[in-house]
């Protein structure tokens, strides 16, 4: 297993030269950082890669970390059934022009995933082929998983449907 | 199902349902409609809303609405401690709460660091296995009911009550167990429960046959199934399908084999595939799953060791209750851990579970804090859910039902 860490990290590098890995390791999982501009590229190559092979994305959300710059960090979880293989893919997203491109081209799964992510932190997926919200109401303002959102709710924000 | 117009539903929503279609109609009124099927709707197992464009009978563009039910239990997790959250983790896939239970307290546990003792981690083996059956006869009984077979529905609920019945014994509740705790497991599994696990495995296979017999030979059953919804394991692993809805269509893909947890790889099962990926090849997958958890439980009440049921790490786990009412230190610590928490260490980590439904999977982010930072929860059904529309493209309007109960959704952990 730990060769195969050794192999990701390595091919990533020798890929994306010019891209800037931070690579970390919690709990035996290995977790890797890189700048947003390049979340495409990275996906696509991560995915088709004949050894690696990550074809199943299991999970994209975001994390709010409630700070000045880089205010959000989406995560991405994909998965290597060949190589039974978990890798974390993240990268930082600002608060003032919150976006990042989707990879729902890289795999399907990413579309509903994003709309959840959008739904709850207001981060713009750019060309996602179908960005709506998808829990909360389409009037709905607000973006509930964000920490300034009190848990108790906003009176008023969410109207019933007119009749 | 009522017919609406277009003005009744979002511009949004029309405009995803109009969109990418090979279909050209010269006067789109004339000949198509909009179909709203739910969310009060009883053969989508909750509050799923389908809008259907339909031409005659057959569908040409489906988008499912979802968030009848969200609760927001992600945001509602960030606001309390790991404790007080296993309780919750029965509402999410409501028909297999125990399963939920124990993929909460495994993740929690890698991230704090610490793995239970063995004979709570065998005891949680059973209890997920035991779900993973109940869940199973629900989903058959219920799909088979939708196609328009009662009598299934009817025999798979009373092998259910059975499994129930265990519930009771152990936990004391039938529906919403929380029966796990961080570190172990709320009691010690008592010798009665384990005497009706192994007289329920034992009279289980013949019962299950039983009720196989209404369904295989059944014409109707067969043809209204076979060769609906298919789905190609490569397009499956595209839309991240997983569960029995993956191994359906071929694709080898089991947490409990390629990434072992709890005492699984000591375990002696095979994972269940058929490669037609049809809804009747997903319902053939459930029911055998279902004799594969059944040699599990076996194994497992042949190995399963004495000893602890909880760990014994005071700082990390509550003591138990006897000590708490005798002992100065586990006082302070019951009391240290009530009021501030477990305090993992920094970090996050992603831990995920085969459930009955697919890959149940928490993503916990913490800041040394005792309540979690993020806690996100990667529930299979909503995943599986968004391959309806694939699956459903081109099929009439009576195979929709088909196909949502051949998915097995559970609103509950689909809108969180």
């Amino acid at each position: 297993m730990s060769s195969l860490k050794e192999l990701i990290i390595q091919k990533l590098k020798d890929k994306f030269g010019s891209v800037n890995f931070e690579f970390s390791e919690f709990r035996d999982e290995l977790t890797v950082l890189f700048d947003k501009k390049n979340v495409v590229e990275v996906c696509r190559f991560l995915k088709d890669d004949n050894e690696l092979q990550f074809k199943l994305c299991e999970d994209v959300t975001a994390i709010d970390w409630a700070r000045s710059k880089n205010r959000f960090t989406v995560v991405y979880h994909i998965y290597s059934i060949k190589n039974g293989f978990r890798l974390a893919l993240k990268a930082d997203v600002d608060e003032s022009g919150c976006s990042i491109d989707s990879v729902s081209s890289v795999w399907e799964t990413a579309n509903w995933e994003e709309r959840e992510t959008y739904d709850m932190y207001g981060i713009i997926f750019n060309n996602h082929p179908d960005l709506r919200r998808m829990y909360m109401p389409e009037e709905f303002e607000y973006y509930p998983l964000r920490k300034d959102f009190p848990l108790m709710g906003i009176p008023g924000s969410n109207p019933l449907p007119k009749k | 199902m009522e017919k609406i117009t277009k003005n009744d539903v979002h511009p949004k929503i029309v405009e995803a349902l109009l969109r990418d279609t090979n279909i050209t109609v010269e006067d789109a009124l004339e000949n198509e409609m909009i179909l709203n099927m739910g969310p009060q709707h009883p053969a989508t197992h909750g509050v799923l809303r389908l809008l259907l464009r339909l031409d005659g009978e057959s569908v040409v563009a489906c988008v499912p609405e979802l968030g009848y039910l969200h609760r927001g239990y992600e945001k509602l997790a960030e606001n309390m401690s790991f404790y007080e959250f296993i309780p919750h983790t029965d509402r999410l896939d409501y028909l297999a709460p125990m399963a939920n239970n124990v993929a909460w307290a495994l993740a929690v546990e890698k991230l704090i660091g610490i793995e239970a003792p063995p004979r709570a981690q065998y005891i949680r083996m059973m209890i997920s296995e035991l779900a993973r059956i109940a869940s199973h006869l629900v989903a058959i009984g219920s799909f088979a009911m939708d196609i328009g077979a009662l009598t299934v529905f009817l025999w798979t609920l009373r092998e259910r009550e059975k499994i129930l019945d265990i519930w009771d014994i152990l936990c004391g509740a039938r529906f919403t167990n929380s029966f796990t705790r961080i570190g172990g497991i709320a009691n010690d599994a008592q010798p009665e429960a384990i005497a009706k696990a192994k007289w329920f495995i034992d009279q289980y296979e013949e019962n299950l046959d039983e009720c196989e017999r209404l369904l295989n030979s059944n014409r109707i059953f067969i043809e209204r199934l076979e060769g609906v919804g298919v789905i190609s394991g490569e397009d499956a692993v595209e839309l991240g399908l997983t569960g029995p809805s993956l191994r359906g269509s071929g694709v080898e893909f089991d947490l409990r084999i390629s990434k072992p947890y709890l005492f699984y790889n000591d375990m002696d099962f095979k994972v269940v595939t058929y490669p037609e990926g049809d809804s009747l090849a997903r319902y053939f997958v459930r029911a055998d799953e279902t004799r594969e958890s059944i040699k599990i439980i076996r194994q497992v009440l042949e190995k399963m060791p004495l000893g602890d049921i909880l760990l014994n790490q005071p700082k990390k786990v509550l003591p138990k209750k006897t000590e708490i009412y005798s002992k100065m230190e586990e006082l302070i610590h019951d009391f240290m851990i009530v009021n501030f928490g477990v305090n993992p260490p920094v970090g996050d980590i992603y831990s995920a579970v085969e459930n009955p439904k697919g890959e149940l999977g928490f993503y916990i982010v913490s800041k040394g804090e005792g309540h979690p930072w993020k806690c996100k929860i990667r529930s299979p059904s909503f995943v599986n859910l968004q391959s309806i529309p694939h699956l459903i493209k081109g099929r009439m309007i009576s195979d929709v039902v088909a196909i949502v109960g051949s998915l097995d959704p559970v609103m509950g952990e689909a809108d969180k």
